[in-house]
């Protein structure tokens, strides 16, 4: 098991008396090869070792079914909503008592509403957890894929292009690095919200889901960028890219089927890290009032909305952090997992 | 030495300039005039275009720009004859809504946070690289697994998350702890320790959960290495071994990402600080951005660049001393 997949499809590099040889580029299944003593040696490419590895891990198991479930419950909210009864705008104000709180203990569970309710407006909180989960991974996975295609397509460029081109994206680099990304993110939103809309009032969801999209994918392109230019320059020179040059390779051919091939397990993981960082960014940006607006469910909205009531109805601020925290903890385990079992050798 | 210190001031310069022209831009092109913003729904026409011209917003935006700029550097004079009201230098403006200079309301609100920064960086650097060293001297033992389960929570778990619970079980349900705000330590140090353990607590527990992982990996990196299994060979004891050998190596990464993290604290201020309602720089620009009250907002935006820049180069310098394989060039 010395292959390890950030490396090319170095065939000299397969043990000798290893069981696995990998001899196979990425994704083709092996073939059965009998060695000398009888036992069937079989081929497997780095992806595959990678998935065998990957099955076997406990952690990514039960992470990954948290996620499953996670994500069946956001893309089925609709339905989910229609067979328990109620929706995420609904508001039940005969539950609540004079003072706004809702009746009952533990912020109102009962069995039509089996989280409870929100105080004042008296929203069903297991509505607004799923809605707010469906707001949380769109605008997380749509950052992410956006980030880490930018992030390639520059480091891809700057890594195999070099000189003067390399130097000015590396300056662009540091300098969005610079930036003080929460507080710039802080200030743009709003600022730009107010040159689009002005004063005329309502905000559209899409368009505020949008933004906040753009400026991250604005300002964290930089870290994929920077570990895909490393890996280019360090493969750059190897043989195989050599040898497709001088194969009379066009260079779109070599950067994306001769390079970015071998780049893929740590764009992977970068990318498998930046879900859950968007996850919590796009939810502390709600949580100061400048993420995404009502009525979107938003749970880093709930959290805020909630603090105000922690003295008399902490259940509710609790429910909806928990949410973020199991969220988040499930990504960053099935994160480090994929980590591993791309790379066995690199240790948390 | 001097000549790469030369240089990278040089870049840093360049990279500050590009910021502030991006943030002017950001901020004083926008179609809504800051003037209508100042002076709200009820000013009509005339008014406006009295604030703009007291503000120089009527001029060319380079104009803007250089004038806003001259203010930083030597002070500027913000409207002419009896209106005229001087900014001494380094002038950011004024508030829109308390007409305070922004330079005052950030003299007032920047000792609130760096209290709370660097007493949470205090909590993180010693929790979070202790836990993470022993860990990795104890690797495999009970102790190591219970302090990588805990730092694994740690870093999913989120300030607005953690500093609510911590409020409520010693301010609201034990009452052990006043409600965090801030008094001068100068003024009454037990009072400022007791109303900022909490932001401290929060803040660098959850740090410190993601110190206690790197120095725990980079940990047991270096006692792998050959120096170290060299020295125990020699028959040094494994405590001079691990402390003076294995410590030196293990903390240099450390050293620059605290660096960092401190040039970019003032974003996990924000949270913090609005979590606690302390009021600190955080806080008074997360108002300011509701507010849209723009000059307050630019100069955070620039403070807060100028802090991540400077760092760099402290840590970039402070690398090269601590790790001598390390040449500036």
């Amino acid at each position: 098991m010395t292959q390890t997949p950030a490396g090319p499809h170095d065939y000299a590099e397969a043990p000798a008396g290893g069981l696995a040889v990998g001899e196979a580029p990425l994704g083709e299944p092996g073939e059965e090869v009998v060695a000398a003593g009888g036992k069937a040696i079989v081929g497997r490419s780095p992806g595959q070792l990678a998935w065998i590895r990957l099955k076997r891990d406990r952690v990514a198991l039960v992470s990954g079914i948290v996620l499953v479930v996670m994500f069946i419950l956001a893309i089925a909210a609709p339905l989910i909503s229609k067979l328990y009864g109620a929706n995420a705008t609904d508001q039940h104000s005969d539950l609540l008592d004079t003072s706004g709180y809702p009746l009952g203990y533990l912020g109102g569970i009962s069995g039509s509403h089996w989280l409870g309710l929100e105080p004042q407006l008296g929203r069903d909180v297991l509505m607004q957890l799923i809605y707010g989960m469906r707001t949380s991974l769109v605008i997380a996975f749509v950052s992410a894929i956006i980030t880490v295609a930018i992030g390639i397509i520059i480091g891809i460029i700057a890594g195999y292009a070099g000189g003067v081109v390399d130097s000015i994206l590396n300056w662009v680099i540091d300098l969005v690095l610079a930036f003080p990304f929460f507080i710039f993110c802080l200030a743009a939103i709003p600022v730009v919200t107010d040159a689009v809309y002005g004063s005329r009032g309502d905000v559209s969801a899409l368009f505020r889901v949008g933004l906040i999209i753009g400026v991250f994918a604005c300002f964290s392109w930089t870290y994929p960028a920077r570990l895909v230019r490393g890996q280019v320059l360090s493969l750059r020179e190897r043989e195989f890219v050599e040898a497709a040059r001088a194969a009379g390779a066009g260079m779109g051919h070599i950067l994306f089927r001769q390079l970015l091939p071998n780049i893929w397990a740590p764009i992977l993981v970068v990318f498998s890290l930046n879900v859950p960082s968007f996850i919590t960014g796009e939810a502390a940006l709600s949580f100061l009032n400048i993420g995404v607006v009502e009525p979107t469910p938003d749970l880093g909205r709930m959290i805020n909305n909630g603090t105000s009531f922690l003295q008399t109805d902490p259940f509710y601020t609790m429910v909806s952090g928990a949410t973020i925290l199991i969220l988040v903890l499930a990504f960053n385990l099935f994160g480090d997992s994929v980590r591993d079992a791309l790379d066995p050798k690199s240790s948390r | 030495m001097a000549r790469y210190l030369i240089r990278r001031i040089l870049l840093a310069v360049v990279t500050m300039f590009a910021v502030s022209v991006l943030t002017f831009l950001l901020f004083f092109a926008v179609p809504t005039s800051p003037a209508y913003v100042m002076c709200g729904k009820q000013c009509d026409a005339h008014a406006i275009a009295q604030t703009e011209q007291r503000l120089g917003l009527d001029k060319p935006i380079v104009t803007q720009y250089g004038e806003f700029m001259k203010g930083i550097a030597v002070g500027r004079t913000y409207g002419t004859g009896d209106l005229a009201v001087k900014c001494d230098a380094p002038c950011l403006g004024f508030s829109f809504r308390t007409n305070e200079p922004v330079t005052d309301i950030i003299k007032r609100t920047l000792p609130v946070t760096v209290s709370v920064v660097v007493g949470a960086l205090v909590i993180q650097l010693v929790i979070g690289v202790g836990l993470g060293m022993i860990s990795a001297l104890r690797r495999g033992t009970a102790f190591d697994k219970a302090a990588v389960g805990v730092s694994l929570v740690g870093a999913s778990m989120q300030i607005y998350f953690f500093g609510p619970i911590l409020l409520l079980i010693f301010v609201y349900s034990l009452h052990w702890l006043p409600n965090p705000a801030y008094t001068s330590p100068f003024d009454d140090p037990f009072k400022w320790f007791t109303q900022m353990i909490l932001p401290w607590v929060t803040l660098g527990f959850l740090n410190s959960a993601i110190y206690a992982r790197l120095s725990r990996a980079q940990m047991l990196e270096t006692l792998s290495e050959d120096f170290v299994r060299t020295a125990r060979a020699k028959g040094l004891p494994k405590r001079k071994v691990y402390a003076r050998h294995a410590l030196r190596a293990a903390i240099t990464p450390i050293v620059t990402i605290a660096g960092l993290d401190l040039g970019g604290a003032l974003g996990g201020a924000v949270i913090t600080e609005t979590v606690f309602g302390v009021n600190g720089l955080g806080r008074t620009s997360v108002n300011a951005v509701n507010d849209l009250n723009l000059p307050v907002v630019m100069g955070t935006v620039l403070l807060a660049a100028f802090f991540i820049i400077c760092m760099n180069i402290i840590v970039d310098v402070l690398y090269s001393v601590i790790d001598p394989r390390v040449r500036l060039s």
